[in-house]
């Protein structure tokens, strides 16, 4: 697929030749985001249009130079071993190294890597053709049987992977060819090419146990590791995907600490930053060459309240706390405007199934008045928030605030971060969680909403969600698919014990020099993929 | 050496055997309380029941804490400091990998740190009451009471981000040649010594005033000694005792107190090493840095003994 093609799937063909052609006359981004906002897309969703339009455009990159970059985990446990990889400073090396059978772009729609084309009837038998001309950094060609092993190996139990839960779907992994392999799966998921293009299916070469050289396809070769410290990685001249990579060299290091980050960047010491807290944006923006890049992404903090015990149990309690959510004010004060409202249901808007048809529930203190007095709840509400989830501790006193409003009493109880996750979070009949970006919509619904979820958070069970669920992830027609995705939304919306008030932005600083950057949704660092798509301006 | 030091020595090693032994039992009964452990840190979100008492039992986890100290000491015993629970690495390996560094920053510290120290110290003790002495007083109380973290950021905003004279992190891979030590290593020195420096000159002072006071100064000032020789000769020698027990102090702190330093110029050292262990509930790390920094005090102080009583000539025979 070419880049216009994909533009069009995303905009359609009128829409792209518009924003082409406006690119062609020296439209910048802004004015892109204005263009769409003006045609009624959600500020959000611009954005990644944007972002995906200006790199269909790109201006001429310019070959050479090397990239300093800093992510914001640095450990003894940092590991090149796709399948042990946890935190962004081994995704953003993976990157580097690796590639897999599919990457996902700008809305998360899995675009073709390694894997040329693929195709299913059932989404039940897949078979991948594979790239032909594709070598190792060590000069071996990739086949099919580098495949079936990277694949493979997620299943046995003895990796140790963290996709396992997931790699357990594929039955079996087979070569069927020369340049092809067949997977077939235990039930049907529209989803698998989404599923490959995460980080921890890069594919290695076949009967790799010791992944410190990180031989891999990826657009550049390791030429240092030193786990916790730093790794640089050169260019690869016998890269698969024409003119690219366009650096010479990159030098990545984990800083754990925000501020030593932002100073070492100002300072001129690193191009290129994750993990920038919003607080730090105006020094960033307000040092002349230096910007900052923003991913609106899935990631979000909600609040919990338990369908199965507590005052959560009646239905009326849970409308009047969603109707409390100041989002517009917690946007303001909370997420320094680095974030978008959230609907109560967790499908964000730059994925490609979120529902814009949804009426947003406002802030509404007649109705929640309304409902609570319905439910009959009295007395303090115990409502347990921790630093561990992000600005639950904010949130949860901003309501505590805007619930005396309405006579009702929200006990804040503090918990330290320390063991928040396996001793509270899940436990209290109110309480708030945190969830990072999932790949797909598939996977994020099944972890966290369905009847037998293990992270079922509200433990909200509802029969034809879960058939819905299934059906959707079994259907390969888009547009229908669509619709049951806008139909598990509403659902989740209306019926769910979980508040979603905000869909955080991560930030990235970087030096204006910096170019070729667009958001991919799965996370700061270009979802941590930068690296074969940024250039060093001269 | 004479009678007097191998005795001190004798009883200073069954002390230090005594006092680690304590410490540890310590640093293991405090950590045991803290909420969460390693296997439920590392999992975070993840921590199922059912994955925490897996990964419990992958990490050795799942044995009552009492035979775990039991077989950490006994490991210890034997030279074994065991493994990390978490990279399942060797935490001789881990600690390898950081010590050179730490050592080198606090090497460094020191060699700029104690000599100013020293050398203002005996200035303000041997011109009493005037204006250097109240100039070196107030800047060493001035530099103490101000948290070194807030120095460190000063300096950084200051010599990196604005003047860019120096850079902002302090890497120690990338050293090459005494030039690029000296600036990389030119704030985190800094910060440092505006930290130790203070505490030795104050103490400097005090002991060497404490010295010139004494009658037997007055007897050598009679008999015509110069003021430098007064001062290099008789005096010093006496103040050296508590002037060495300042020094040793400030030295133990370089070495594994240092975590602010650590992390504001992401400097590899051990002490962030240790921090992250205590994070991770990574035990055998925790223990082993414990140690390491309790057995580093010991010995600075049994040496700062040592030098006194080889100092002070009555002490000497």
């Amino acid at each position: 697929m070419t880049d216009r093609q994909r533009l069009q799937t995303l905009v359609g063909p009128a829409e792209t030749t518009r924003m082409l052609d406006a690119l062609r006359r020296g439209a910048t981004r802004r004015d892109l985001l204005a263009m769409l906002a003006a045609g009624g897309m959600q500020a959000t969703l611009a954005g990644g249009l944007a972002g995906t339009a200006l790199s269909v455009h790109a201006q001429t990159p310019r070959k050479g130079g090397k990239l300093r970059v800093a992510g914001a985990t640095a450990a003894a446990t940092d590991t090149l071993d796709p399948a042990k990889q946890s935190n962004q400073t081994d995704y953003s090396r993976g990157n580097m190294l690796y590639n897999g059978l599919t990457w996902l772009d700008s809305s998360l729609t899995p675009q073709p890597a390694l894997a040329e084309s693929y195709t299913t009837r059932d989404a039940k038998t897949w078979v991948f053709k594979l790239r032909s001309g594709v070598t190792f950094h060590d000069g071996k060609a990739l086949s099919p049987a580098d495949v079936v092993y990277s694949i493979g190996r997620h299943k046995d139990p003895a990796t140790g992977s963290r996709a396992k839960v997931l790699a357990d779907q594929i039955e079996s992994v087979r070569a069927t060819g020369p340049a092809e392999v067949t997977m077939v799966l235990t039930a049907p998921n529209a989803d698998l090419p989404v599923i490959l293009g995460t980080f921890h299916f890069h594919i290695v070469k076949e009967g790799t146990t010791d992944f410190a050289a990180g031989i891999g396809t990826g657009p550049y070769k390791l030429k240092e590791f030193r786990p916790g410290v730093r790794s640089v990685v050169v260019r690869n001249e016998a890269y698969w995907k024409p003119g690219k990579p366009y650096l010479d060299e990159i030098e990545f290091v984990g800083i754990g600490d925000e501020s030593a980050r932002v100073n070492a960047l100002l300072s001129g010491q690193l191009d290129l930053i994750g993990s920038v807290n919003p607080r730090s944006v105006a020094r960033v923006t307000g040092t002349p060459g230096y910007a900052i890049f923003k991913t609106q992404s899935g990631a979000y903090t909600d609040l919990i309240l338990r369908r199965d015990q507590g005052p959560g149990q009646n239905p009326d309690f849970i409308l009047a706390m969603k109707h409390l959510f100041d989002r517009e004010e917690m946007r303001k004060t909370i997420a320094l405007e680095q974030a978008v409202l959230g609907n109560d249901q967790p499908i964000d808007p730059t994925n490609r199934f979120h529902f814009a048809g949804l009426p947003q529930r406002p802030f509404d203190l007649d109705k929640a008045k309304f409902h609570l007095g319905k439910s009959g709840v009295t007395g303090a509400v115990p409502i347990v928030c921790s630093p561990a989830a992000l600005y639950s501790v904010e949130m949860a006193l901003v309501m505590q605030q805007t619930g005396l409003k309405i006579g009702l009493n929200l006990d804040v109880k503090r918990m330290p971060a320390d063991g928040y996750w396996s001793n509270h979070w899940l436990n209290n009949p109110v309480g708030f969680g945190n969830v990072n970006p999932r790949p797909s919509a598939d996977v994020l619904l099944t972890q966290f909403f369905k009847s037998d979820a293990q992270w079922n958070e509200s433990r909200w069970k509802n029969e034809k969600f879960d058939q819905l669920l299934l059906a959707a992830r079994s259907e390969t027609d888009l547009a229908k698919r669509k619709q049951m995705y806008a139909d598990m939304q509403t659902m989740i919306h209306a019926e769910s014990g979980i508040g979603i008030p905000l869909f955080l932005a991560s930030l990235d600083g970087h030096s204006s020099k910096v170019k070729g950057m667009f958001p991919i949704p799965l996370g700061g660092l270009m979802g941590y993929n930068f690296a074969e798509h940024l250039w060093l301006e001269g | 050496m004479n009678a007097l030091v191998l005795r001190l020595l004798a009883r200073r090693v069954v002390l230090a055997l005594l006092s680690l032994l304590a410490v540890s039992a310590i640093v293991f009964a405090v950590t045991a309380v803290l909420p969460g452990d390693a296997a439920e840190e590392q999992l975070g979100q993840d921590a199922t029941p059912e994955a925490v008492a897996a990964l419990r039992k992958q990490m050795g986890l799942d044995v009552p804490a009492a035979t775990r100290y039991g077989r950490w000491i006994s490991g210890l015993a034997r030279g074994d400091l065991g493994k990390s629970s978490i990279t399942q690495l060797p935490v001789a390996e881990l600690i390898g990998s950081r010590l050179p560094n730490s050592l080198l920053l606090a090497a460094v510290t020191a060699m700029f740190a104690v000599p100013v120290a020293l050398a203002a110290g005996i200035g303000a003790a041997v011109w009493r009451g005037s204006w250097f002495d109240r100039a070196a007083s107030t800047a060493a109380v001035a530099l103490v009471s101000v948290p070194e973290f807030l120095i460190a950021t000063l300096a950084v905003l200051v010599f990196a981000v604005k003047l860019k004279w120096l850079p902002a992190l302090a890497y120690a891979s990338d050293i090459e040649g005494i030039g690029q030590v000296l600036r990389s290593f030119a704030m985190p020195v800094m910060t440092l010594s505006c930290v130790i420096a203070a505490q030795m000159m104050r103490m400097t002072r005090a002991a060497v005033i404490d010295q010139l006071q004494a009658p037997y100064i007055e007897m050598v000032r009679l008999k015509g000694a110069t003021p430098t020789r007064t001062v290099l000769a008789h005096a010093l020698p006496n103040a050296v005792g508590p002037i060495a027990n300042a020094v040793a102090l400030s030295l133990s702190f370089l070495l594994g107190g240092v975590i602010i330093v650590e992390v504001i110029f992401n400097y590899p050292g051990v002490a962030k090493l240790m921090v992250d262990g205590v994070a991770q509930r990574d035990m055998p790390l925790v223990q082993a840095c414990a140690m390491l920094f309790c057995a580093a005090f010991l010995l600075l102080v049994t040496l700062a003994d040592v030098a006194g009583i080889l100092a002070n000539p009555r002490l000497r025979d």
